[in-house]
């Protein structure tokens, strides 16, 4: 495929320093490639092709494997998101109390597809499985930030929140 | 100055995301500014369970119970309750029932019918600190298992209390572990299930949250029982705060030697490593749990052989549930005579169920097997929402069914369920009201378990990918009467021939629904229901509000004109209904 960069070069080293030193300091690297691949999302925010050559590499498997995980898992993305990562929780408690259409309401109002980034690069809202907070259903977390009990006419006042920033 | 009052705020998930750390923080600058920092602690707990009411803060000892704690109450708590000595009565709990503030927890309904073995320290001790473990005879029980008991008479006991897997299966815990200890070879694993990937269900998460310390001791035990020196928790990574407190309670066990080399004197090491899951429900099978913990795609094997045989790293393998690790602290401690006196004939002890829904009292529930379902509901859950009508309850999540109206004084244990189409799984228990559909529900069930089947065996990958296309085509209004003759007969072909449990009970929410609602099914396939809100001309006045709150616009109307709702259009979604000011629009 020829938009599959494979470029190693072009990944920052300063936060390929803060990623080797997690992985030198993992007992089994192979067997915790999961642990490694969640460090390393962390670090970089998504998972891009050259990346996950790199890590290949770097713990000793071979590429496909590590793409084959990485593909498998839904918690991993190939792809980068906006600044701040809207997740929607669609677990049962959530969906008898309506998260569908408070999903609905976000995309409608951002104008954007589940998944992708919003023209201004601020925000991506993807659906997530139970968080096991079921107490405050329906669940939508910014970033680290939970907010609870959430209606559809309270989705524009959560977001300004988060445009004020720029 | 002597110490006299002890704050307990909920450090659970749900409370935590209401501001309870910040509650913490502001009490503990608060009490300092009042120099009272010898007389009052504040300790931040793990989850109380009564989520839906949270965040929770709890004084002793006055055993005063505060619900619904907003960050400007911490003042008021503070000049009333702490200095003064008064309590604060409008942030009591509320008895919907007698219609009466209710001071102490042990006299709420909620608490009243639960028996907590399981979640004996959740909202009780600081999770992040072993001494309070310590000090409610934590670790107790492996010391006694070290000092006193041979590896055979910790199975005999475990055999003896009659303990069942509280992940779903019920396999018997005391038979797992002999099946593993008879192994041969001396690299033998025991693993923790914490991947809890059933929607609706949180009581692994609290306790892991709430008592990290007793899943840690609990595994030790096990590794002495069957010859194991290593444990391996796999967590979900949804789930952060139960992951640090691991990580928390592993450092601190480790210094204090309860984990590592030589415990209590005995020669016995055991010491415990944590994975994080990533993303996928089959994972919580144990073959695919392993395949992941090995750091690959989590995809199951056929069994035989069994993990007990070759498991992780092809060696003898035990894989347990957090539930089911919580109580063997106790029964150690108690005895299996004491364990096994608790429940019904087959399934001893108790269950930890999560109630969420429609329900007035969300949270988690610990009662003996064999408590009705009805006791759950009304006595403990206080009844449905708005007070609507009970419809049914699903239990055992994308794996399990309903539990009817007619079934509401069944006692629950593992057989009962099975032999009314449910099953215990994991212990989600969600309820559903007269409002929710229930060609809705298996949809939502099957499009969650054809997302979630890994693909390797066929009649899961496509069998529950076929049978969500039905479901859709029925709730699209395009099916006929035939497709619940295909799906019946789908359900069975892949029941009987997916490789692993996931896709062997993905056509149950569909099989018990369509056994206990098949009107609302041929309601569908007649093409008999109206899926689309109305607005009754008389007595719209045309104030415009519906077609503003429309998510997809498809109300349309003139100020002051009746408005309409293209039906073809409608979502129902229910905006439209609830913005109304006239009662002029009626549900389908």
């Amino acid at each position: 495929m020829s938009n599959v960069n494979l470029n190693i070069s072009e990944l920052d080293r300063d936060l390929l320093n803060e990623l080797d030193i997690y992985i030198e300091a993992t007992v089994d690297p192979n067997g915790s490639l999961i642990n490694i691949l969640h460090k390393a999302q962390l670090i970089f925010g998504y998972l891009p092709h050259n990346l996950q050559l790199y890590i290949s590499r770097k713990v000793g498997v071979d590429a496909a494997r590590v793409n084959g995980v990485v593909s498998f898992y839904s918690y991993f993305t190939e792809k980068k998101t906006g600044k701040n990562v809207i997740s929607l929780c669609m677990g049962t408690a959530c969906y008898v109390k309506g998260s569908e259409k408070v999903l609905h309401k976000l995309l409608k109002t951002l104008d954007v597809q589940k998944n992708e980034v919003t023209e201004d690069k601020l925000f991506t809202v993807r659906d997530v499985r139970c968080i096991g907070a079921c107490g405050l259903a329906p669940i939508m977390t910014v970033g680290e930030k939970v907010y609870g009990h959430v209606k559809e006419d309270m989705v524009e006042g959560i977001l300004n929140q988060y445009r004020g920033e720029e | 100055m002597k110490e006299r009052i002890t704050v307990l705020v909920c450090g659970g998930t749900g409370c935590m995301a209401s501001d309870s750390n910040e509650m913490v923080i502001q009490l503990k600058q608060r009490i300092k500014e009042l120099k009272m920092e010898n007389e009052v602690t504040i300790i931040k707990t793990g989850c109380f369970g009564f989520c839906g009411q949270g965040p929770i803060i709890k004084i002793q000892p006055d055993n005063v119970f505060y619900v619904k704690v907003k960050l400007e109450d911490i003042e008021e708590i503070i000049t009333e309750h702490i200095v003064k000595g008064r309590v604060v009565e409008r942030l009591l709990f509320d008895d919907p029932k007698a219609n009466e503030k209710v001071k102490e927890h042990k006299n709420m309904d909620f608490y009243k019918k639960q028996m907590r073995i399981a979640l004996r320290n959740c909202g009780f001790i600081n999770p992040e600190d072993i001494s309070e473990y310590i000090a409610v005879r934590g670790y107790e029980a492996l010391a006694i298992v070290l000092s006193e008991n041979t590896s055979e008479e910790v199975i005999t006991i475990m055999k003896d209390s009659k303990l069942r897997g509280r992940g779903g299966g019920g396999f018997p815990t005391g038979l797992k572990w002999e099946l593993t200890a008879k192994q041969p070879g001396n690299e033998k694993y025991v693993i923790c299930n914490a991947d809890e990937g059933d929607p609706g269900a949180f009581m692994d998460r609290s306790i892991l949250e709430g008592d990290p310390h007793s899943i840690l001791e609990a595994m030790a035990i096990a590794g002495y029982a069957m010859g194991a020196n290593t444990g391996i928790v796999y967590i979900r990574a949804e789930y952060p705060l139960a992951i640090h407190r691991l990580e928390t309670a592993i450092k601190q066990a480790r210094e204090y030697n309860f984990l590592g080399k030589d415990l209590f004197g005995s020669g016995f090491d055991f010491d415990i490593d944590i994975r994080l899951g990533a993303g996928a429900f089959v994972c919580g099978e144990e073959t695919a749990l392993i395949a992941s913990i090995e750091g690959h795609r989590g995809e199951p094997t056929k069994k035989p052989p069994f993990p007990s045989e070759q498991g992780y790293k092809d060696k003898p393998t035990s894989v347990n549930n957090v539930e089911t690790f919580a109580n063997i602290p106790s029964i150690i401690l108690k005895g299996a005579e004491w364990f096994s006196s608790i429940g019904t004939e087959n399934s001893k002890g108790t269950k930890v169920f999560a109630l969420a829904g429609k329900i007035n009292n969300i949270g988690l529930v610990e009662v003996p097997m064999g408590t009705t379902l009805r006791e759950i509901v009304y006595d403990i859950g206080g009844g449905i929402i708005d007070g609507k009508e009970f419809k049914a309850v699903q239990t055992g999540g994308p794996s399990g069914g309903v539990i009817t109206k007619e079934h509401l004084d069944t006692p629950i244990d593992y057989e009962s369920l099975k032999a009314i189409g449910s099953m215990m799984g994991s212990g989600g228990m969600i309820v559903l009201d007269e409002d929710n559909d229930m060609v809705e529900i298996s949809k939502f069930y099957l499009d969650f378990t054809q997302d979630e089947s890994c693909g390797k065996c066929t009649p899961c990958r496509i069998g529950t990918k076929r049978m969500f296309e039905i479901l859709e085509r029925l709730t699209n209004l395009e099916g006929c009467p035939e497709d619940l003759d295909i799906l019946e007969d789908l359900a069975h072909n892949i029941k009987n021939s997916s490789l692993c449990g996931l896709g062997q009970s993905a056509p149950n929410p569909v099989l018990s629904t369509l056994h206990y609602f098949r009107e609302e099914y041929e309601a569908y396939a007649n093409r008999t229901i109206s899926k689309s809100y109305k607005i009754i001309e008389e007595k719209c006045i045309g104030c415009t509000k519906c077609s503003r709150v429309c998510p997809v616009e498809c109300i349309t109307g003139k100020v002051k004109v009746p408005h309409i709702i293209d039906e073809s259009a409608c979502i129902a979604c229910g905006a439209c209904f609830d913005a109304c000011r006239f009662d002029a629009i009626i549900k389908p």
